[in-house]
This record gives C-alpha cells, sequence and structure tokens, in this order.
C-alpha cells in the first residue's frame, strides 16, 4: 500500500558538519535535497544567525533562492521558549507569548507552514497563540518528544485545547524516539567508553526490549553498583522509551508533522533501535499525508572517537522512507 | 554534547594578565549570554574565579556580570568565542592543561545541562 506522505529533512540533522564549519547553510539544504527530501525543517536558533529576530530582505531573497535552486520547500521551523532566559527570573505568560509570536512572524517570513512547538510550551499559551498562528498561516505542533507519548497527561491536556478550539492550527508532532525498541547501540557504547561496566549495559539492553518498566530495571542496577556511570545506563531505559504505535491512531487527524529522530542507519537501511516499518505501518494505514523529517540525532555519541557522516546518515534514512511510503 | 570540541587550543595566546582562548559552544543552538550559567576554567587543575573570566563574542566582551544580564547578544553555534582568563601575576610561558565546565540554562530541561570539556594542552 503507497501513501501520500511526504519527505522531508531537518537540517538539525548536519549539525555536526555545520558546527565543525564544514557545511553552510546552502549546503546543508543541497544535501538534503539530493538525499530525495522535498521539505527543509530547520531550528531558526541553529541555522539562522540572529534568529528569532527577523532575517533581513537579503536574506530572505537568497533563502527562497535557494529553495528554487534545489526543489525544495520550507516545511517547519522549529521554536523554543526560554522561560529562564533572565537569571531568576521567570517568563510571564505575555513575556511568553511575545516570545512564541516573534517565532511565528520568523517562521513566516520564511515561508514555513508548521512551527515545532517546544514540549515545556503549557497548553494555556499555545491557546493564546492560536489566533495570531491562524493569521499567519501556521500551524503549531506540540512535539511529543520521549520520555512524553502522545497519551500522555501532558499531551491530554494540549489535546482538550485542540478539541476546545477545534482548530486546524494546533495538532501533534510525535517524535520517532518515542517508538525506542532497542537502546540505541551508539548511546550505549558511548557510556561504555566512559567507564560503564558492560554486563550491567547488556542487563539494560535486555530488559527494555523486554518492555520491562524502567523503574524495575534502574532499581535492579542501583543493587548491582553505585557507580553514578552503570545507573546513567539504566536511565537510558527512561529516557528512551517504546510505546506501541496503534497509538497514533485516534489522534491521526491532529498529527501535522513527524520528526523521524534516528540515531544510527545501518548499511541495510534500517534503523538500529526504532521499528520504523512498525510506525510506518500505522501512519499508512491511518492516511496520515503530512511530511516526515528525518532528525539525525547519533552524533553526539559517536563524535568522540568517529568521524561523524551526517550526509550518509541522512541519505540512509530517506531512502528507507522512500521505500516503506511506497511499498 | 561537543565535549571534545569546546576547547581550541591552538589559538590560545599570552596576554598581559594571563591568557585568552578560543571555545566552542556545546549545544545545537545559539543561546544568549545570559544563558551561560556557569563558565569555569581550570589551569594545570587550579580552578580559577568566574570572575576572572571574560566572554568575547561577536567582538564584544563581557564580564560576569555583564553576561548575566545580556539578554539579547547571542553566541551561535557555528561561531568562536574567546575566554579571557586575568590572574594576578599572569601564568609562566609554555604548556598548561586547561579544563573547562560549562553550564548552560535551557528551559525545556529538567535539569541544567552541565558539559566538561575535553581538557586539552595550550602553549602560552
Amino acid at each position: 500500500m503507497s501513501s501520500n506522505i511526504k519527505r522531508a529533512v531537518s537540517l538539525y540533522s548536519y549539525q555536526e558538519e555545520f558546527f565543525l564549519r564544514k557545511m553552510t547553510l546552502e549546503d546543508c539544504i543541497a544535501a538534503a535535497a539530493a538525499a530525495g527530501a522535498t521539505g527543509i525543517e530547520l531550528i531558526g536558533e541553529q541555522s539562522v544567525a540572529g534568529c528569532p529576530k527577523l532575517p533581513s530582505d537579503a536574506f530572505v531573497d537568497q533563502w527562497f533562492g535557494w529553495m528554487d535552486k534545489y526543489g525544495v520547500t520550507p516545511v517547519a521551523h522549529d521554536m523554543f521558549l526560554d522561560y529562564n532566559k533572565k537569571k531568576g527570573h521567570y517568563w510571564s505568560d505575555d513575556e511568553a507569548i511575545e516570545s512564541f509570536k516573534q517565532d511565528i512572524r520568523f517562521a513566516h517570513k520564511l515561508g514555513f507552514k508548521v512551527i515545532r512547538v517546544i514540549v515545556n510550551v503549557t497548553p494555556e499559551i499555545i491557546e493564546k497563540v492560536i489566533p495570531f498562528a491562524e493569521d499567519h498561516d501556521i500551524k503549531l505542533g506540540i512535539e511529543v518528544h520521549a520520555p512524553w507519548h502522545i497519551n500522555s497527561a501532558w499531551m491530554a491536556r494540549h489535546w482538550e485545547v485542540m478539541e476546545k478550539t477545534g482548530t486546524k492550527h494546533f495538532g501533534f508532532i510525535p517524535d520517532m524516539g518515542g517508538f525506542t525498541k532497542r537502546l540505541p547501540r551508539v548511546q550505549v557504547e558511548r557510556m561504555i567508553r566512559q567507564g560503564a561496566d558492560p554486563d550491567i549495559a547488556k542487563f539494560v539492553c535486555e530488559q527494555h526490549e523486554k518492555g520491562i518498566m524502567a523503574e524495575y530495571t534502574i532499581y535492579e542496577v542501583s543493587k548491582m553498583s553505585n557507580r553514578r556511570i552503570d545507573n546513567a545506563v539504566a536511565e537510558l531505559s527512561r529516557h528512551n522509551t517504546y510505546v506501541n504505535p496503534i497509538s497514533l491512531v485516534p489522534h491521526i487527524d491532529r498529527i501535522i508533522h513527524i520528526h523521524g529522530k534516528f540515531l544510527e542507519m545501518l548499511e541495510d537501511y534500517t534503523e538500529w533501535s526504532i521499528p520504523y516499518k512498525e510506525v510506518m505501518e500505522v501512519l499508512k494505514k491511518g492516511g496520515y499525508d503530512g511530511y516526515i523529517a528525518s532528525e539525525y540525532e547519533g552524533n553526539r555519541h559517536i563524535q568522540d572517537v568517529y568521524e561523524v557522516d551526517s550526509v550518509e546518515q541522512v541519505r540512509r534514512h530517506q531512502m528507507m522512507l522512500e521505500r516503506m511510503i511506497n511499498d | 554534547m561537543y565535549e571534545k570540541y569546546m576547547i581550541v587550543p591552538e589559538k590560545a595566546k599570552k596576554t598581559e594578565n594571563g591568557f585568552e582562548m578560543v571555545v566552542r559552544l556545546p549545544y545545537y543552538r545559539g543561546v544568549s549570554l545570559s544563558m551561560l550559567e556557569e563558565i569555569e576554567v581550570s589551569v594545570d587543575d587550579e580552578i580559577l574565579p568566574q570572575e576572572d573570566i571574560l566572554i568575547t563574542v561577536n567582538g564584544k566582551t563581557f564580564d560576569l556580570q555583564q553576561r548575566e544580564n545580556e539578554l539579547d547578544e547571542r553566541w551561535e553555534m557555528p561561531d568562536d568565542a574567546i575566554l579571557t582568563v586575568k590572574k594576578t601575576g599572569g601564568f609562566a610561558s609554555g604548556e598548561h592543561t586547561v579544563g573547562l565546565k560549562m553550564i548552560l540554562r535551557i528551559g525545556y530541561l529538567p535539569f541544567p545541562a552541565l558539559r566538561h570539556a575535553v581538557p586539552k594542552t595550550i602553549v602560552i
């Protein structure tokens, strides 16, 4: 069963090369297009200096020039709310709303249709911002990032706002990291390099794969070792969650975008820890037809000893998505 | 993340009362200087007072108090910053092992973002 799901790349994926100044913003866009994506997602505060201040007209012209040149479309901008930006002061709702609106202006100026709303934004703030988003034709998506899942208490409160307002401009952005069936090998191996006990790591991985609740594993490991690093390995099972992807089904119409998180694409075009096929089947069957944006996050776990090749990782991920979409 | 890139030893050089060195931001997006909760430098295992560390971004230099109150000036992700470390009497010329700890205040994280740089040897 083929599907109308579309493919994007979040330029977050190329953060290692961008940080090391091996790739420019244009290089990142070109790499995403070369991998077969038709959509671009970015974190403004990573990719565009000065964000969320509005970019200059010259930059905006250049941006749309790149979109034309590489045959891609702006899809999503990822925003943040720095509630505690000023030491000792926690933003009022009005301050938070003003910051949020600035991200909407920024996204609108660069042609994005979706804003990834960072998970700590309260439902009350989003509700107040929705009319402004509607005026700018921007859909807001609360990111459903592990350890949250789409039916978590926090997400239920956001869902209530979606239901209450009936708006088409607020929905969910599930992150594929919420379907981490096996603990990421790159993450576990890095912790072993940092001194974690390999046997304890193996035990934690086995427990996680069996679906044992993290709290049991954390307690078991606390009896095996009092070293911080060993207990941190056990806590991986708390931060990397797996929920049954059918949990998405009742919310399919509220899913406006998806983060295709991945940490390690293998040569056979499978992801080590996330059963993409299972999730994709649910999305296809449910008729999801938005974008999935590749979001590579493995660099931070391997950069201590390996050269990171984000371009190749994204290429494999896009190939995997293409095959699954058209299968 | 980015621990091994945080200290750029090649560009370290001696100044009148200490030294300066290039550092990189251990985070995936730019931050306002106010979000740099702590910058701790150690030289040959001696932790220096935070008050004696200045940071320069975008060609502008900030002391601790100015940094904490600076909401607009941003340290962008791909950019260098310069730390200027002062010490009465300065440091001896030659090799020193430098450590760097940074704590970032990030709104959505339930804990401070603590980063320990991989220590590096500088020659001043």
